[in-house]
């Protein structure tokens, strides 16, 4: 862009470019929305957990289910991400840093179950000596 | 800021989505309030991958209980409810307070203020009277394996919660002695992201160490 097509997009004012842009950051329906939304979810949770509608060893599965919803919840409904231009680089990060913590805690429980599946148990190193 | 009409730019130079997508260089430069939101987003994302490494600790090891009480003992289901609810609604309130300094109801702001800190502060006392109770009973974090992840997972979140109240505090205090500023704005807008980033940590938190835990 040149610089005389540059001075007609922003006229001269006092402020850095940027600064006082007052955008909402959300509605009183959003944040009810989401309080709802996430009681729902952790009335749900509460409920798996301790009535026995939900074979036993499901259990767990459904609450990781239910929990992860509820984090989507939080994220959109109070933190406001959403698939918006000015969300583009928080989305991205966000994915970044899910592939992280998966890694971490798929990662230690992978590792460290195989290391209890092949450690000696300790009747037996007491009989090599 | 308020932008220009895009009707004085030669055609060819404006991209379909020019007046909402500053975030991928259309439009201008993008807003302050965005990329510090977005710097603050990195942050929070950190901290939560530093939560990840204890949880991974925390199920590794909550069953190397030592003979020692073990998680379906200590565990109070109905007492994380209510912990639960204390941050829900705190969160909520935070939300509404960020509406109302939006909106100029400052009356309205410091009441939702008062009740995030209120119910943020009834989280930590509920918190702190189960661990001075399990510390009590010999419990405490040397007792197992077990119990020292218990204890630094949720200390560390119980940490960041006293450290959340503590910046409420300032914040109001700021907004009180520099009113609606943008520099106290964006400031507030960042608590309120770490007030709700919170509150994702104690649902992971709730799941994996009381609601399977106590199983």
């Amino acid at each position: 862009m040149q610089e005389s097509d540059r001075a007609t997009v922003e006229p001269a004012h006092d402020k850095a470019p940027g600064v006082g842009a007052d955008a909402p950051t959300g509605s009183l329906l959003g944040y009810s929305a989401g309080l709802l939304f996430a009681l729902l979810l952790t009335g749900a949770s509460f409920f798996v957990a301790q009535s026995h509608w939900i074979w036993g060893p499901g259990v767990p599965v459904g609450l990781a289910v239910l929990a992860i919803a509820q984090m989507g919840v939080h994220l959109v409904f109070f933190l406001h991400l959403s698939t918006g231009a000015d969300n583009t680089n928080n989305v991205l990060a966000l994915a970044f840093g899910l592939l992280i913590v998966t890694l971490v805690v798929s990662g230690s429980l992978w590792i460290m179950a195989h290391l209890n599946a092949n450690m000696i148990p300790a009747s037996a190193i007491m009989e090599m000596h | 800021m308020t932008r220009a009409p895009l009707t004085d730019l030669p055609m060819t130079e404006i991209p379909a989505n020019a007046v909402t997508a500053t975030g991928r260089g259309g439009g201008g430069p993008a807003p302050v309030r965005i990329v510090v939101a977005y710097g603050f987003w990195i942050f929070l994302l950190s901290d939560i991958i530093m939560f990840s490494a204890l949880f991974a600790a925390y199920a590794v090891l909550s069953g190397e209980t030592a003979g020692g009480p073990t998680a379906r003992e200590l565990f109070d289901v109905r007492h994380a409810g209510i912990e639960t609810l204390c941050l829900l609604f705190s969160s909520y309130a935070c939300g509404i307070g960020a509406l109302s300094i939006e909106r100029r109801r400052m009356g309205a702001f410091y009441a939702c203020c008062a009740a995030t800190f209120i119910l943020g502060a009834t989280f930590l006392a509920l918190e702190v009277s189960e661990f001075a109770g399990m510390i009590a009973r010999g419990a405490g974090p040397s007792r197992s394996a077990f119990l020292s992840a218990f204890f630094s997972l949720v200390g560390l979140h119980g940490v960041h919660v006293t450290i959340g109240l503590l910046w409420l505090v300032f914040m109001v205090a700021q907004v009180a002695a520099q009113g609606r500023k943008e520099f106290v704005l964006r400031r507030l807008h960042c608590f309120s992201l770490f007030w709700h980033a919170l509150d994702i940590i104690w649902i992971a938190l709730l799941t994996l160490v009381y609601l399977i835990g106590a199983r």
